[in-house]
């Protein structure tokens, strides 16, 4: 029940928000952070539930906090939302990200702000339907809720280009949503066939995947649909291309949203989803996606080294690390699971301080190419420190949590094949060409004449301590949130040993 | 012992408080910046000197502190652990004692920087990660130091980041070394796979059991940690960054390149030394990346003028000699010097940063001249560093020098031949350390630096004696590292090699002396033979290898970048783009509102449809 409470409040909050603007202006933004803060000890009051036998769970009854409602009892469909620990580090993740974005857009937009922070609340109510939607079509739904409203953030609050960078981003993302939907209904149909009554039971369905009720030719097929459709969302190679136009155009608070949350529902979709649902596809078709993987994190290195904006090099850099997660999630191992869930909460972080520095650097000096800046630690040193700690985050320093992830995600992934991880580990040397090359276009050299960044102020100042300070207890004491994972990532759950077996 | 944990933990405050204490207080006094930048270091020391009286008395081998787990999932599981044994405290001492004595020195040779209180608190966090690399009781920890330092390293050599050159200087650094880092991680993920474990002591434990000499598997796993190691060490083929490193303020050239830092490979190799006992040719290799690179580096040290890229080059040489002492199997004796290195380089890098703020910041040897009654303490300095470094007999240096000797002469096969390096590699290091001795405190002032006076305050002075009397002695410690290295037997006293090794310096610092000293000798003379001007274009260059990276990897991966600037998958989506609004156009004109053009296309179809119908 508490989990749909969850998502009535963000979808409420954002109709009041909305609302709210015709009395005042600034009342939206207060109440979104207001939804934002209660969902968020909604969510800490739920954590000690969170340490679950899931081996028990994954029959759907053991599930603590399991909600469900019949919807649409004609076809089957239901309303089940339901969270495991995956999900709740998730929920976690962007709720938590949530705060930021709003503290982001704090004083950047000022224009329609009502119907800003309803589209903003939207998406996240879309991303936590997702994270906990256990009926197919239901999790198809709250796939299109994410989606509008962030077409809307981009195409009205962006920047010079944002028309082009909302419609392609809708394109990518609908037209790999549909292939998803054709997958499920097809899935439907068979396993239809197969128990005489429709179902769109997330749990029904990995029974009917364990007894391999589905044709294995065809299930290839059905994979794929799923598989393309997340792909773009993480984004993988060769799916990539909505990224960088979607981030560089988008309001800073779309981009901290799109970068630390939306991509998530990619890797999470492969979790949940693909591994799970069609284990012997995935198992036929790792070598590929660990190839696209490998593939994504360098070619996305080395196209962030390109980039003369300093928002596009952040967007391909992104590219760059979730390519970890691909590759460790097809590697299958418990070991690289747990890198690829502790990348995507690194991930999470480390993108959204990025691009929440990004979005204030181009909000005070007005653009965002490298040729424009230099020299500014001098007039803003707290940022310039800041942005190093960020950069270091995102090449990968231990000690902090991007390290942690891609060392497990490597050292996890390498029993799979040790060549194809002895080449991502060239990812180790390209990321601090590029992102040291941000520290030194943006904050060092000569100090410009009639140049100056002026400094965090206190609310940017709190919003970065608190990534830097979650950034080194990931780093630091990864121990907590790998021990939560464990029992769901153990090869002694059925749905990790499908996934473990997928490289052998 | 309890206290071990401390150690790391004093350098780890020092750089917190530096960093964070501003923001709440605004700009620390500077005499209470250094106090406590310098204050840290001191009580690490301090610390380690009472853990390690501890540790001797207890007659223990080893002692391990486990702080927290770090990540343990599945097989792997790594804990946030300390180990402390004789080779660790060895090289404890010598961060936490030199790297008080450089912290001091810092105090006054950085006082007047405007960003005094940023430079403290990185050299703090240096310590800090330099510690854990040594403390580490598995290699992902050992890792983090690593990585750490390197961090270090490129934050102070940039540490001046107005100026672009540095900041390029110390990006280099970073991923040059970052190369040998990455062979070294793919090293412990095949070390992993095989033993599940990364445990330092494990390792040590079943490597024997579970390989045999030569093994394939061991032998790759020991080259991959070498290329960590070489690049660390800034050894071939990796040496080009350490001569740019430069840039940086000189007390961290003293502390990070060249007494700590950039001798972690050099422990790394001694940690791991049974993986290499078990793959002889890796082993092997060590030996002659270190012969081929004290050469290399000492041919290019005679060419350069800046007088900190010729103490660099002289670092990478000597860095050579414990390669070469490691692959010869004088695991002691690697360390050994590696502790006189430091305590005689540390000497020069100091002595020379006196020198250069003592002249404002002149950097090239030939534009000082007759500097010994200018600047007498940085002439005793040298005077006592050089005559370390050049190993002349008595000084810390002659024993750790010719304790390597002797060992490479007694290997078998390619002993003398090795051997025949290094001796080669001690004339030349006699030539270029004398060359800049006499260049620089001899002959006449130069005019331009006919009114320097010598920087130098208490603070400054005492590190400066200390070191000295360090340099002078510190060959009369036995280092006890039975318990942790393989000890082969003390090669036997050789006639010839005594000899030679005590007759060389002396004949290298002649040569110098024609030729810098009295000018009987004449370089001009020299340098118009053709070929000697060629070698000298090539040494000076650092034997061409930047070019060669510049050509081989810099340029194409610039220029396949840039060529893909705006990304060629995008274009493919673009295409798509353009075909559909074509095909769009197309039927939009079909629609023009012409009644003669719908009819025929009506009748036009429904012969096709028609005629499709009667086909079948």
């Amino acid at each position: 029940m508490i989990l749909a409470y969850l998502i009535v409040l963000l979808f409420s909050g954002g109709v009041l928000a909305w609302l709210a603007e015709f009395i005042n202006p600034k009342w939206p933004r207060w109440i979104a952070l207001l939804s934002l803060a209660i969902a968020l000890l909604i969510l800490a009051n739920m954590a000690p539930q969170f340490a679950i036998d899931t081996q028990a769970a994954r029959t759907g009854e053991a599930w603590d906090l399991i909600f469900i409602l019949p919807w649409i009892p004609r076809f089957g469909i239901e309303i089940i939302l339901a969270a495991d620990s995956l999900s709740y580090l998730m929920l976690l993740l962007s709720t938590g990200l949530g705060v930021i974005a709003v503290a982001a857009a704090w004083d950047e937009i000022r224009q329609r702000t009502g119907f800003f922070y309803f589209n903003l609340m939207w998406v996240l109510a879309g991303v936590i339907g997702i994270f906990t939607a256990m009926d197919m079509f239901l999790f198809f739904f709250f796939w299109e809720v994410m989606l509008i409203p962030m077409y809307f953030i981009i195409a009205i609050w962006g920047h010079e280009n944002r028309s082009y960078a909302a419609i392609k981003f809708f394109i990518f993302t609908q037209v790999s949503g549909l292939l998803m939907l054709l997958a499920i209904i097809v899935m439907a149909i068979l396993l239809a066939q197969n128990s005489g009554k429709i179902s769109f039971n997330y749990f029904e369905w990995l029974q009917a995947a364990e007894q391999g009720v589905i044709d294995p030719k065809l299930s290839g097929y059905l994979m794929l649909g799923f598989f393309i459709a997340f792909a773009v969302k993480l984004p993988s190679f060769p799916f990539h291309t909505w990224l960088p136009d979607a981030h560089t155009q988008a309001p800073t608070a779309g981009s901290v949203i799109l970068a630390g949350i939306l991509l998530k529902t990619g890797a999470y979709g492969l979790l949940r989803f693909v591994l799970p649902l069609f284990p012997e596809a995935s198992q036929a078709f790792a070598p590929v996606a660990m190839t696209l993987g490998v593939i994504s994190i360098l070619y996305g290195a080395s196209l962030a080294f390109a980039q003369q904006d300093v928002k596009r090099l952040i967007a391909y850099s992104s590219i760059s690390h979730m390519g970890f997660v691909t590759l460790a999630i097809f590697a299958g191992t418990t070991v690289a699971l747990q890198g690829a869930v502790m990348t995507m909460l690194a991930h999470g972080l480390s993108s959204a301080a990025l691009f929440a520095m990004a979005g204030a650097i181009q909000h005070r000096l007005h653009t965002r190419q490298f040729n424009d800046m230099g020299g500014l630690w001098q007039s803003a040193p707290r940022f310039g420190a800041c942005m190093l700690f960020f950069c270091l985050a995102a090449l990968g320093l231990p000690g902090l949590a991007n390290f942690v992830g891609e060392f497990l995600v490597l050292i996890g992934s390498f029993d799979a094949s040790p060549v194809l991880v002895s080449i991502a580990a060239l990812g180790m040397i390209a990321a601090p060409v590029y992102a040291l090359m941000v520290m030194q276009k943006i904050f060092h050299g000569p100090q410009r004449e009639g140049l100056s960044l002026p400094d965090l102020n206190a609310r940017e100042s709190s919003m970065m301590a608190l990534l830097i300070a979650l950034t080194l207890y990931l780093g630091f004491f990864p121990q907590d949130v790998l021990s939560l994972m464990e029992p769901m990532l153990n090869p002694t759950n059925q749905v990790a040993a499908i996934a473990t077996g997928v490289v052998q | 012992m309890e206290k071990l944990w401390l150690i790391p933990t004093f350098p780890l405050l020092g750089f917190i408080i530096l960093t964070l204490l501003p923001f709440a207080v605004g700009t620390l006094p500077k005499k209470l910046t250094g106090f406590i930048g310098a204050g840290a270091i001191g009580l690490a020391a301090l610390t380690t000197l009472l853990v390690g009286q501890d540790f001797l008395a207890s007659n223990q081998d080893t002692y391990t502190q486990i702080l927290w787990q770090w990540f343990a999932t599945g097989n792997l599981n790594v804990n946030f652990g300390l180990h402390l044994d004789a080779l660790s405290l060895v090289m404890l001492s010598v961060i936490t004692g030199i790297g008080f004595l450089i912290h001091v020195y810092s105090t006054g040779f950085m006082f007047d920087d405007p960003s005094f209180a940023r430079f403290m608190s990185y050299m703090n966090l240096f310590v800090a990660a330099m510690v854990m690399l040594v403390l580490a009781d598995n290699l992902a920890l050992l890792f983090l130091g690593w990585e750490g330092v390197g961090l270090c390293s490129y934050l102070l050599i940039g540490f001046w980041y107005t100026d672009p050159h540095n900041g390029y200087c110390a990006r280099k650094a970073f991923v040059v070394t970052r190369v040998g880092d990455t062979a070294m991680a793919i090293g412990l993920f095949l070390l992993f796979q095989e033993m599940g474990t990364l445990h330092i002591g494990e390792v040590i434990e079943q490597s024997a059991s579970l390989w045999k000499t030569g093994d394939t598997t061991v032998t790759l796993i020991a080259f991959l940690l070498l290329g960590g190691a070489v690049g660390k060490s800034a050894q071939l083929p990796l040496q080009t960054w350490l001569p740019d490193a430069m840039a940086g303020p000189t007390p961290i050239s003293a502390l990070i390149h060249a007494a700590t830092m950039v001798t972690a490979g050099v422990y790394l190799i001694a940690r791991t030394h049974p993986l290499f006992i078990l793959a002889p040719d890796a082993l092997m290799a060590v030996a002659f990346i270190g012969a081929a690179t004290l050469l290399i580096a000492g041919f290019t040290a005679l060419t350069q003028t800046d007088i900190k890229r010729i103490l660099a080059y002289s670092t990478v040489s000597q860095i050579g000699y414990m390669f070469l002492a490691l692959g010869v199997g004088a695991w002691s004796g690697a360390i050994f010097h590696l502790m006189t290195h430091a305590f005689f380089k540390a000497l020069l890098f100091l002595g020379a940063g006196t020198i250069i703020l003592s002249l404002h910041h002149e950097h090239n040897i030939f534009k000082m001249g007759g500097m010994r009654k200018k600047l007498p303490l940085a002439f005793l300095c040298f005077a006592v560093g050089s005559a370390a470094l050049v190993a002349l007999p008595l000084t810390s240096g002659y024993y750790s020098k010719h304790n390597i000797m002797l060992y490479a002469w007694a290997l078998p096969d390619m002993g003398p031949w090795l051997w025949g390096l290094a001796l080669l590699g001690a004339l030349l290091t006699a030539i270029y350390t004398f060359r800049l001795v006499f260049v620089v405190f001899f002959g006449p002032t130069d005019p331009h630096h006919g009114e320097a006076t010598e920087a130098r305050g208490l603070s400054m002075a005492l590190p400066l004696l200390i070191l000295c009397v360090l340099a002078l002695s510190g060959g009369y410690w036995a280092l006890h590292l039975d318990s942790v290295l393989p000890s082969s037997p003390h090669p036997a006293a050789n006639p010839l090699v005594d000899g030679l090794s005590n007759v060389v310096p002396f004949v290298g610092i002649a040569i110098a002396y024609l030729f810098y000293g009295s000018k009987k000798l004449s370089v001009d003379s020299v340098m118009n033979l053709p070929l000697a001007r060629r070698a000298h274009r090539f040494w000076h260059s650092g034997w061409g290898m930047d070019g060669l990276y510049n050509a081989l990897i810099v340029a194409p991966w610039k220029f396949l970048a840039q060529v893909n600037q705006s990304d060629i998958v995008d274009h493919f989506y673009s295409v798509l783009a353009l075909i559909n609004r074509l095909i769009h156009d197309l039927f939009a004109k079909s629609q023009n509102g012409n009644l003669r053009w719908y009819a025929s296309s009506l009748a036009l179809g429904a012969v096709l449809l028609l005629g499709i119908g009667l086909w079948n």
